[in-house]
């Protein structure tokens, strides 16, 4: 059978993902910004994509070179010979990396500045490491493991989203004058509720475009559904024990959590390893939303790094314990594990250092936080001269 | 003339404008609003974090009625809309210093 038809389709349904992510930062955060998010997402795809075709897809598909990077492709002048299919496919994965950070870095990021973070991101950042892992580069050539992009994918943008976070600072009146956070409600959890959903569907994509034949298709889809089931019934289960009733919000990060965990392995370990790796992650996206949060003092709106950052990790890690070829509950010993750990420490390094000398130098030129006053405001308003995302439920005067 | 201002929980929005109805009054109109009383609010959690909620969403209805119909309107208001609760709300009564009909130009009680 031939799955290249298969291939596209996935990419079409990893690109719908762009409305999943839109649905759940918008449904997470307050109305007053709500167009400057759904522009925030409308544009790191877009501009991802022109960055993505001028320089990007070189240097991840590329001919490899001393295992860094790639190069030597002509997508710009040779339509006939190039892979379109290659192109596409890499490109919404592209996006949906760059995509995780507008949700951490959201109601106060100025939208220039947002906008040449895209660009740098899909053009130079992502395909490098991406190379690394599945373009030809070193790590694939270690053995190291990542069928979807858990570490390629998620661990970037969630670190990313991190960086950006730490670097804007929280949002004016997170925290009261004693550090103590305060709760900013997400003024639609229905859209949100949408996105997750969405982002779910789109998942089967995510996971499962670059399966080559039905049998393992079908293990695809069994694992990304057991996984982010099971977590969203951990993270409903302990939201319920922790604070006495359970969290819709949290248990909706849940379902994500547990969908980044599988994304590594989801070819690669039974129904048993989605299942722990999908109970893990369930755990790990609370603890890591109240550390950021309580302890860190570090303000994520929507839970981005706990959801993309933590798990991406994990789920990366747990191949090196659930794949049943080579996992270490599996009888592989230490070894995949290793590899995984290697590629997750070297993917991490890139990521810190990129990221954060980008968001630095960003910081000290143009500056990447709205003002005080265009926060209070409103980024709708401020930064996009739009009053309201929802004009109709306050008072516009029509003459007749 | 009296102005009855009744702020009451939006559960029980269709019993008081029943009761209003039953009882000769001659409009009403209706205001969504939000406020708290002595309890100050509720605590509520999103995300494991505690927050007080003191915009509470209320209903107050206003009519203007003489004097016999109000001092009527309040009792009946005050055996047949409470629930025993906290919450279940409050009548502000005010004097009202004149009417008038848009249409005629009525002034005073003709004008209710």
């Amino acid at each position: 059978m031939d799955f290249s038809i298969w291939f596209l389709i996935g990419a079409a349904l990893v690109f719908f993902m762009q409305c999943g992510f839109a649905m759940v930062e918008a449904g997470f955060t307050r109305a007053k910004n709500s167009g400057n998010i759904i522009m925030k997402n409308l544009m790191d795809f877009c501009l991802g994509t022109v960055a993505f075709f001028l320089i990007g897809y070189n240097l991840l598909l590329g001919e490899d070179k001393a295992g860094i990077l790639g190069w030597g492709l002509h997508p710009i002048t040779d339509f006939a010979n190039t892979d379109w299919s290659g192109f596409v496919f890499n490109l919404v994965f592209c996006a949906t990396t760059a995509t995780i950070v507008s949700g951490a870095a959201a109601e106060r990021t100025r939208f220039i500045a947002y906008c040449i973070y895209s660009v740098v991101i899909s053009a130079v950042i992502y395909p490098i490491e991406a190379h690394w892992i599945w373009g030809g580069g070193w790590l694939s050539q270690l053995g190291f493991v990542d069928f979807a992009g858990s570490c390629a994918i998620h661990m970037v943008g969630g670190v990313s989203g991190l960086i950006a976070a730490i670097v804007l600072g929280p949002r004016i009146g997170k925290y009261d004058e004693n550090g103590k956070s305060r709760p900013i409600l997400g003024h639609n959890i229905v859209i949100g509720a949408l996105g997750v959903f969405v982002l779910w569907f789109g998942w089967y994509g995510f996971n499962g475009a670059a399966a080559t034949d039905i049998t393992q298709l079908a293990q695809i889809f069994a694992t990304t559904t057991v996984a982010p089931a099971v977590a969203t019934c951990t993270t409903m289960i302990f939201t319920w024990i922790k604070n006495g009733k359970p969290d819709v919000s949290m248990s909706l990060n849940g379902a994500l959590a547990g969908l980044v965990g599988i994304t590594a392995g989801c070819s690669n370990v039974d129904c048993v390893g989605a299942f722990f790796i999908g109970l893990v992650a369930g755990i790990l996206v609370v603890v890591v939303v109240l550390l950021l949060e309580n302890v860190l003092k570090i303000d994520d709106p929507v839970g981005a790094v706990a959801v993309h950052g933590a798990c991406g990790i994990w789920g990366t890690f747990a191949v090196g314990l659930f794949d049943y070829n080579d996992g270490l509950f599996y009888g592989g010993g230490l070894h995949q594990l290793g590899i995984q750990c290697i590629g997750i420490l070297a993917v991490l390094l890139w990521t810190v250092v990129t990221v954060g000398l980008l968001f630095f130098i960003l910081h000290k030129t143009i500056g990447v936080r709205a003002s005080l006053q265009e926060e209070i405001e409103g980024l709708d308003a401020t930064e996009h001269g739009l009053e309201s995302a929802y004009p109709d439920f306050q008072a516009v005067n029509y003459k007749y | 003339m009296k102005k009855l201002e009744i702020i009451i929980k939006p559960e029980k929005l269709e019993d008081l404008k029943a009761l209003l109805d039953e009882n000769q009054v001659n409009g009403l109109n209706i205001v969504n609003i939000m406020g708290y009383g002595n309890q100050k609010g509720i605590v509520q959690k999103y995300r494991g974090a505690e927050y007080r909620v003191d915009l509470l969403p209320k209903v107050k209805v206003e009519t203007v009625v003489s004097n016999s119909v109000a001092e009527i309107l309040i009792d009946k208001i005050v055996n047949e809309i409470n629930t025993g609760n906290f919450g279940d709300g409050k009548i502000f009564v005010m004097e009202v210093q004149d009417a008038v009909r848009i249409r005629t130009g009525e002034h005073g009680k003709e004008a209710l």
